[in-house]
């Protein structure tokens, strides 16, 4: 293998090597050992991603393919370890290690005292080990292999502190409703496999390319409903979303790294990956679509209404995984990377933010207790607020151009669901301050003990904050929108990616582009949007005005909006409690009854019989005698019978 | 070869005065005594008498060789009949020393009370 091929296979190796190194050594390694271990093998990570980045870009930006292995191979199918490494899985390399070594950074402060300090780094380098796996594996395979590590580490994480039941049950729901997304991905793997009897995306889609599917092909239609349903799984989309929120139980860091920035993209990831096959499906496209305006709508009102730090984050991540799944499924597949990138860079950064809060008030989650945090706690105030600008899109920020870009596609593809995307992006700037307001406005509302303790985070944690300020500051000038600029860096970038999808179905890349003038006016539009809804939020939460009110106050449709629409009850009517009901019925009849009785039928039989069979043995030899003689006098006579 | 070897003659004069009763006969006769063996081995609970059934069962079967043999004209059934002999004699010698000794130590030789075998 040549360098870059092992410094390649490295990156993913580093993560796994410092998750042995912690987790085997779990109470053995010294705990000033452990966070600069668990730091190191992802920063090299990083610092490898970054060479082989520009040795991509040296080489003449032509994916490479290294080959680890030969791992299943059975009849003409021929699945190999390799990993692949192309504009877009670099560029979720790049997200992920660059990400993923700032919240270990941050982690090394925040759990520093946890009584689970080594664990915590063992199962966040696992988790990177997945990750990286998920994104640079060459074939589906592999990337189900991640799919499924990363699930578990999201399980593990969550469940973090297993001594609060709750938390368990959080990581339980998580677990399960994943599972029920991994089916689908599941069926859609193994159909793919059955069509093109290979899982490598290059012949995949090379297949796909030179093969002669129509547009709408029922095969493919269903493998990309069914890979879909695994991302909907994945990224928490309607109608399998509700882990997310639940989610929060793990330790903040977590949450940035896993729900919001990193795990919770993989289904973008991988439909991006599938370009070639959903620009086949517009029916999958627009089931995508559908499905994301739906969830970002429905996430960013139930978000208005939280009042824990968190869930309020969460519910937003909710939402604007449904923006980038709306930005799919017009088929703006860059915009969707672009918002992935922008997004993992805020909402990390609101992620670590509010960890610092919650560091600062001693494990104080609700906002209606906070307040006028913002002089104590400047650095976390400052970088807070830019996060929320750049969340909100309003210009220059991040959050801005990848947001904007994502309209104007959609605006292309159906005015209907541009109309329901601005007021979506509405309700995120409306949510987004109100949570600012609330935490570092007004005066400060929690106990007299909060207040002597109130503190702003060590460097360790406040430096990743920093910079991901920055990022979220800068982050958006890789994707400059054409009325501004005539080179977009991103979209350059990936434009290789989508060279077979272009086959396949020119059409939907044909369409007529808008305007310059019709984009200024968009953007306009949106960034209007978005103050207009920042200036209602500072009218109604500004200066510690209108705190939300005791949970038992609320009426009607407020109530209803507060308690999540009452899904998580719907759904525990409707699924959790009939499947309880029938594992009882299971339980008490068929197996007590009926397994059971089989079972132990056939024992009782046996020993039944040969209570009376051994009553033959009498022990008098002349009776054995009798029955030999009998026994010869019946053969002698079945013989001549 | 045959006429000069007297011995042979000798022999051949002996099979056909087994062959003056017609092999039927040795038939019948073989079966009844078996059957006598049998039936003696069966009812009987001295263990002398069950030997003596089992010897008569031995020499039911050898008499049907015999005559078989003789009626064939091969001799290899009368050899057989010989290697039978020899070990129901060393079988004798073995089973009754051990009647004797069960004798000694139960004062009886009724195979009844050897119910040892038992479940």
């Amino acid at each position: 293998m040549s360098g870059l091929e092992i410094s390649i296979a490295l990156i993913p190796l580093l993560p796994f090597l410092g998750f042995l190194i912690n987790g085997l050594g779990f109470k053995t390694v010294p705990k000033s050992l452990v966070g600069p271990l668990g730091i190191l093998a992802v920063v090299a990570s990083f610092a490898l991603t970054l060479s082989v980045f520009m040795q991509f870009n040296a080489l003449g930006k032509q994916p490479i393919l290294v080959n680890l292995f030969e791992w299943i191979a059975f009849g003409e199918v021929s699945i190999r370890f390799s990993f692949l490494v192309d504009q877009l899985s670099l560029l979720m390399l790049m997200v992920v290690t660059g990400i993923g070594s700032l919240i270990h950074i941050y982690s090394m402060g925040y759990m520093s005292h946890d009584e689970g300090y080594g664990k915590f780094f063992a199962y966040l380098n696992l988790f990177m080990f997945s990750m990286l796996l998920l994104v640079m594996g060459s074939n589906y395979l592999i990337m189900f292999i991640g799919w499924e590590g990363v699930g578990l580490c999201s399980y593990l994480l969550i469940g973090f502190w297993n001594k609060n039941n709750d938390y368990n049950d959080a990581a339980k729901k998580a677990f399960i409703m994943n599972r029920i997304g991994d089916l689908g991905f599941l069926l859609g793997i193994f159909m793919l496999l059955g069509l093109f009897g290979s899982l490598e995306y290059i012949e995949v889609f090379n297949k796909v390319a030179t093969g002669t599917f129509s547009v709408g092909d029922a095969t493919i239609t269903a493998i990309t409903l069914l890979l879909f349903v695994g991302a909907m799984g994945k990224s928490a989309q309607v109608p399998l979303y509700t882990w997310l929120p639940d989610a929060m139980a793990g330790p903040t860091p977590v949450s940035a790294l896993i729900h919001a920035a990193t795990m919770v993209t993989a289904g973008i990831y991988m439909v991006v990956r599938s370009n070639a096959l959903f620009v086949l499906a517009p029916f999958s496209l627009e089931v995508v679509g559908y499905v994301g305006v739906l969830t970002a709508l429905l996430a960013a009102t139930i978000g208005i209404f939280q009042n824990d730090i968190k869930k309020v984050l969460a519910y937003s991540t909710v939402s604007q995984l449904g923006y980038m799944f709306l930005a799919l499924g017009v088929g703006a597949f860059t915009s969707g990377m672009f918002h992935v990138i922008t997004h993992a860079f805020f909402k990390a950064l609101l992620f670590l933010g509010a960890g610092s809060v919650i560091h600062a008030m001693s494990n104080e989650q609700d906002i209606r207790n906070m307040g006028g945090l913002a002089k104590d706690l400047k650095i976390t105030y400052i970088t807070f607020l830019i996060a929320c600008i750049a969340i909100s899109g309003i210009p220059p920020f991040a959050g801005f151009f990848s947001k904007d870009e994502i309209l104007l596609h959609v605006f292309e593809h159906n005015k209907l669901l541009y109309a329901l995307a601005v007021l979506g992006s509405a309700m995120t700037s409306f949510y987004m301050f109100r949570l600012l307001f609330l935490t570092f406005n007004g005066s400060f509302r929690g106990t007299a003990h909060q207040r002597e303790h109130l503190h702003e985070s060590p460097l360790v944690m406040t430096f990743p904050l920093i910079v991901l300020a920055v990022l979220s500051m800068a982050g958006g000038f890789m994707g400059l929108p054409p009325v501004f600029s005539s080179t977009n860096w991103l979209g350059a970038f990936m434009e290789p990616l989508f060279a077979n999808a272009k086959i396949v179905n020119p059409t939907m890349f044909a369409h007529p582009h808008a305007s310059h003038t019709m984009e200024l006016i968009l953007m306009g539009v949106s960034t209007f949007v978005a103050l207009a809804s920042m200036l209602v939020a500072f009218v109604v939460y500004g200066k510690g005005k209108n705190i939300p009110a005791e949970d038992s106050t609320y009426q009607g449709v407020t109530k209803l909006v507060y308690n999540k629409y009452y899904v998580d009850e719907l759904y525990n009517s409707a699924f959790v409690k009939p499947l309880m009901r029938a594992s009882e019925l299971f339980y008490t009849f068929v197996d007590k009854q009926v397994v059971d009785g089989i079972v132990e039928g056939v024992g009782k039989i046996v020993k039944g019989t040969s209570e009376r069979v051994r009553t033959l043995q009498t022990g008098d030899t002349s009776f054995y005698l009798l029955l030999m003689v009998a026994g010869i006098l019946t053969i002698l006579a079945l013989n001549f019978l | 070869m045959y006429k000069r070897n007297r011995a042979l003659n000798y022999k051949k004069m002996d099979l056909e005065i087994i062959k003056l009763i017609p092999l039927e006969h040795y038939i019948y006769f073989s079966v009844a005594l078996f059957c006598i063996g049998v039936v003696g081995v069966l009812m009987r609970k001295n263990a002398l008498i069950i030997f003596m059934c089992v010897e008569l069962m031995l020499n039911a079967t050898n008499l049907l060789l015999t005559a078989f043999s003789a009626y064939r004209g091969d001799a290899t059934g009368q050899v057989f009949v010989f290697f039978i002999m020899v070990v129901a004699a060393a079988e004798v010698s073995v089973g009754l020393a051990i009647v004797v000794m069960i004798y000694r130590n139960s004062r009886t030789t009724d195979v009844g009370i050897l119910n040892n075998l038992k479940w």
